[in-house]
């Protein structure tokens, strides 16, 4: 693929996000995207053939945002507190700046399975971000710092609780701004799971 | 009458596990058709080991089996020093096992600096450097008879064998024991699934197989002929390496579910990506039993 075509696919994706955020994943339709990018119906079908595909390429696309962001987390030379920190500290931040990408995930990913049943089993679409919070738990343990478990207990744990923190900013529930939550969130996380 | 190589079976600090190994070799008739020791631990030889130490005795080729420690007597005298005398009179060297090619599991004992003729583990000994160039290393506990006599038979007929960095033929050490290994389709799709002895499921994940990090071609030459330890329904334990013996052979260590040892080569990151697709199909065929109706 065209490095252009990868821009304007990304453009797309990033609009998208915007619509599902405001006027919901099923009431936002493919012409709906098109007229806010000022781009005929006819050629948003070159990028993308349904909205279902461009749905599972959103999860894609935001997957790869936060793997990247870990990835770099985790090849810093820091100790694994300092690591929980920095993860917890880009989740909130992007909830923040770019809210939608997070609402996506939550609010559609999460909860429209049927969307996402064909062509993104278990983990398969969230596979960037997955890998580097496997190597954040991995090399955490290795290092004598995290209790050894089941990853999904771990995950689950650090992953459900970040969700449902940003999920209660979202819904105007929480009395401070969600950054000031940091030092706390990542003390429980990293109570809860170190040795 | 042809001539024929004359090979001298120096067993040092060994269980003799390389020597019962190699009487499996299923063709000894025409073995020794080519071959004759001048001593061997349990083959009736021309000459005693009082004879081996005391003469210089003509020879071609030194087998070394077991570990070698700067005071372990062997007959009376340092067995390094039998080494020494015949390391001068033979043109090739010949570490057999584990245990003469990285110290094995004799490492743990009390004898001074226990190590195999040219590694301790995978770190490289300078002490006999001087026979590094005539030395061919068969790792294995045991070594698989097959790969001692081919490589004999190199030896004899004067081929250039291609070695690795321990100075093992790259002809049977080049691949992984994965190579050729029944259980395959299971690795692919992460299905472990195993119970031992029986024909289902990779061991790689839960039971300790070794078989995608170690060096031996266990699964491309059969054992007698006929199996092998992954076949069989056991886990390679790794024994051609420099880190055997390890601890816990039929558990595999995992950090948070992800294996610590990864297969030769791979990324951690290549590894958790493909594990992560491959999870996410179950493969019906790979839950039940191969046999079953």
């Amino acid at each position: 693929m065209t490095d252009k075509k990868q821009q304007k696919k990304e453009q797309i994706m990033l609009a998208s996000l915007g619509l599902f955020a405001t006027k919901g994943f099923y009431n936002t339709t493919i012409p709906d995207i098109a007229l806010s990018l000022k781009m005929s119906v006819g050629n948003m079908y070159n990028y993308f053939k349904s909205k279902d595909l461009l749905a599972k390429e959103i999860i894609k696309f935001v997957s790869s945002y936060f793997g990247k962001k870990i990835k770099v987390i985790n090849e810093e030379n820091i100790s694994t507190k300092e690591k929980t920190r920095k993860i917890v500290e880009i989740y909130f931040q992007t909830a923040t700046v770019k809210p939608e990408m997070l609402d996506y995930f939550l609010r559609i990913y999460l909860s429209t399975r049927e969307v996402f049943k064909d062509g993104c089993e278990g983990m398969i679409c969230v596979n960037d971000f997955v890998t580097e919070i496997m190597i954040y738990f991995e090399e955490g343990v290795k290092c004598g710092d995290l209790r050894d478990q089941d990853f999904f207990n771990a995950f689950g744990l650090f992953m459900g609780y970040l969700g449902g923190m940003v999920f209660l900013q979202g819904e105007n529930v929480l009395p401070k701004n969600l950054n000031e939550y940091i030092d706390d969130v990542t003390d429980n996380i990293y109570k809860a799971l170190s040795v | 009458m042809k001539k024929k190589v004359r090979i001298l079976w120096l067993g040092l600090m060994t269980c003799n596990g390389n020597t019962h190994s190699f009487l499996n070799y299923p063709h000894l008739e025409q073995f020794f058709n080519d071959f004759e020791f001048i001593y061997h631990p349990i083959i009736d030889s021309e000459y005693s080991l009082e004879d081996i130490i005391s003469q210089d005795i003509a020879c071609d080729v030194l087998l070394i089996e077991g570990a070698i420690a700067d005071d372990f007597i062997k007959a009376d005298v340092l067995g390094i020093d039998i080494i020494k005398k015949y390391s001068k009179i033979v043109s090739k060297i010949v570490t057999v096992g584990t245990c003469a090619t990285f110290g094995g599991i004799f490492k743990e004992s009390h004898y001074k600096n226990v190590s195999g003729l040219h590694f301790r583990e995978d770190k490289r000994t300078e002490k006999y450097n001087h026979l590094f160039e005539k030395t061919i290393s068969i790792s294995g506990c045991p070594i698989h008879p097959e790969t001692l006599v081919s490589t004999l038979y190199a030896i004899k007929k004067g081929l250039s064998l291609k070695l690795d960095s321990y100075l093992r033929p790259k002809d049977y050490f080049a691949y992984t024991v994965h190579n050729g290994c029944t259980r395959n389709e299971y690795f692919e799709y992460k299905v472990d699934n195993h119970h031992f002895g029986e024909l289902e499921g990779c061991m790689f994940y839960d039971h300790g197989c070794q078989g995608p990090l170690t060096h031996g071609s266990c699964n491309k030459i059969l054992w007698n002929e006929i199996n092998s330890k992954t076949r069989a329904g056991l886990p390679c334990m790794g024994c051609t390496e420099p880190s055997f013996p390890k601890q816990n052979l039929f558990s595999t260590k995992k950090n948070m579910g992800i294996p610590e040892f990864l297969p030769v080569g791979v990324n951690k990151r290549v590894y958790l990506t493909l594990a992560g697709i491959t999870k996410a199909f179950k493969i019906d065929r790979l839950q039940k039993k191969l046999l079953d109706d």
